[in-house]
């Protein structure tokens, strides 16, 4: 959606720019300066700051010094960094792929229409507004392989005990799993939007052609709302490769290092044991990694839109 | 005609079983915190219990220091939000009337950043100034949170809203700021609400900047509750009954706002930290 009022406001800026004759605008830059006075303090200085001590050795409570791109160097050789690396690449296209799936499912029943639509909506987008951390902790409960109510339900369809978070080869799928249940909300609004966005003829005549569901679904729907699923990939790569609270307060990276993903390990870095150089050089490698995995899926999405008006 | 209605009844109860997992879940929530341990810790599991735990919700105010944490929460959230609409709500203005694309794109970056790599330098920052132990520092870095939600919802209202009743007013003589004040404020108020309630909720949720900067005065809410996890005997009936007081205010919050968010995620689908 971002991209597409960029394109318009491009647009009229040209046409005005060509059409219009020059006429005493108004002054708007008073209007931005305090918040970029506020933006420049909060977030552009740590940036720069965070930049400038990536190149330093730096632990609280001692001298820094200049050491130029060593910290980055010990990051290329650091083995944990690359598991971390590893373990954020599985966790977040589990936790795009599952809610895609899932939220695209619930978004074509939402967009039907039936008694309490509006309320059962309400109730659906309620996970990803609760507070993390409060969520984390009932589900640590939940998952829990004596008294967990999970294991108890799996014992009830004749499936056996769990370890869940506590096992290293299951903790990152349940992770994920509570990753699902908090966020496909949001791939089913943004779905749902799309859909609403979808106009009825082609169905009427697909109808008449006898289309059954799954081929009216294939052939009309998917391409008509594909924009608006890369909007939702997008989104929710960028959240599920920072996600922290839900990871930290359920196991800290753990058991051993086996959930531990690149913001775990940067925090670790930092804050556990006071390393600021490295935990900055880190930072600065994940911000790229971030940007990057942006612009990758946003020319994605520029070319399928392209290609998808070719289609039409 | 009946086709239709089946079809309604249909979908009904598609989206029921959709919704499931979200109504289990926070039944089971609200059962963990009404039991006492004994029934907490039954195998198989007790859904309603025969004695009600009240003494839960009243434990975790007198053992835990909630009601200072609570009031943390609100002064922290409180501040961060109002300073983010009055700073926000012109620039999002601003940036909308300028097309100033570049300032938008900052604010994107920013939006994308990992709250962490703010967290170091102005930790750093704060312990510098010798601000650590106050609400300050919380307040600041929650902006971090606040400003680009709200500039980035109302850049897109403003940029929504037609531009021909100011432009009619400076050519009778209004200066910029009371075009701004009096004519294009007033109809931006749906998209104030939208910024406000979702500026909210991003921040009482914040966790990741309290765990670093909050000490034992300063805690926010889901760092307490966090807490009570990981220094005292794990009882879970106290402890679902303080995850439910942290998370309440924003469950309601989403009830009765529920378009409001709606309008705002999918618009902007803007989330801090």
């Amino acid at each position: 959606m971002a991209s597409v009022t960029v394109d318009t406001t491009a647009a009229d800026a040209v046409t005005e720019k060509g059409v219009k004759p020059p006429r005493l605008a108004p002054n708007y830059w008073p209007f931005v300066v305090p918040a970029l006075v506020v933006i420049g303090a909060v977030i552009v200085f740590p940036w720069v700051f965070t930049l400038w001590m990536s190149v330093n050795s730096w632990t609280l409570g001692q001298e820094q010094t200049f050491i130029g791109l060593d910290n980055y160097v010990r990051l290329a050789g650091d083995m944990r960094f690359w598991e971390s690396m590893w373990h954020t690449a599985i966790y977040t296209v589990l936790s795009v792929v599952a809610p895609l799936f899932l939220g695209t499912l619930a978004a074509l029943v939402f967009d039907g229409q039936f008694p309490l639509r509006g309320f059962l909506r309400g109730v659906f987008v309620m996970p990803m507004m609760a507070t993390p951390v409060a969520i984390a902790l009932v589900w640590t409960m939940m998952f829990h392989p004596q008294l967990g109510v999970l294991n108890y339900l799996l014992s009830l369809v004749g499936i056996g005990a769990q370890e869940w978070i506590y096992n290293q080869s299951t903790v990152i799928p349940s992770l994920v799993l509570v990753e699902t249940w908090q966020w496909t909300p949001l791939i089913m609004l943004i779905v749902l939007g799309g859909l609403a966005a979808v106009p009825r003829e082609p169905y009427e005549s697909a109808e008449i052609d006898g289309a059954n569901a799954w081929q009216k679904f294939r052939y009309l729907t998917l391409p008509m709302i594909a924009p608006f699923l890369m909007i939702a990939v997008i989104i929710r790569s960028i959240d599920a490769v920072k996600s922290f609270d839900i990871i930290y307060a359920m196991t800290q990276g753990g058991p051993g290092t086996a959930s531990e993903t690149i913001n775990i390990y940067l925090y670790n870095t930092a804050f556990a044991y006071y390393d600021i150089g490295y935990g900055s050089a880190m930072a600065v490698v994940f911000f790229v990694v971030i940007v990057a995995l942006s612009f990758v899926l946003m020319m994605v999405r520029a070319r399928t839109n392209w290609s998808d008006m070719e289609d039409r | 005609m009946t086709y239709r209605v089946w079809n309604r009844i249909g979908l009904f109860f598609a989206a029921f079983i959709m919704i499931s997992p979200v109504i289990l879940f926070f039944i089971w929530m609200i059962s963990l915190s009404l039991k006492f341990e004994i029934d907490n810790g039954a195998y198989p599991p007790i859904l309603i219990p025969e004695r009600v735990a009240w003494s839960n919700y009243a434990k975790v105010f007198e053992e835990n220091n909630f009601l200072l944490y609570f009031w943390n929460s609100v002064l922290v959230t409180g501040a961060a939000t109002l300073l983010a609409l009055i700073i926000g709500v012109p620039a999002g203005y601003g940036i909308a009337r300028l097309k100033a694309e570049r300032a938008a794109m900052v604010i994107m970056i920013a939006r994308m950043t990992p709250g962490l790599s703010f967290l170091i330098p102005l930790f750093l920052l704060f312990q510098w100034m010798n601000l650590l132990g106050t609400l300050l520092p919380q307040i600041i870095i929650h902006l971090v949170v606040t400003v680009p939600i709200v500039v980035w919802i109302m850049i897109g209202y403003f940029e929504t809203t037609p531009k021909e009743l100011e432009e009619a007013a400076s050519i009778d003589g209004a200066t910029s700021w009371q075009v701004f004040r009096l004519v294009a404020l007033p109809i931006a108020k749906p998209g104030i609400v939208v910024a406000f309630i979702l500026a909210v909720i991003f921040s009482w949720n914040n966790f990741v900047f309290g765990i670093v900067l909050a000490s034992r005065e300063t805690r926010t809410l889901p760092v307490a509750v966090y807490n009570m996890l990981s220094f005292e005997q794990v009882s879970w009936g106290p402890l679902a009954a303080a995850a439910l007081i942290v998370t309440l205010p924003v469950l309601v919050l989403t009830m009765f706002a529920q378009k409001q968010i709606v309008a705002g995620l999918t618009a902007g689908a803007v989330k801090g930290g």
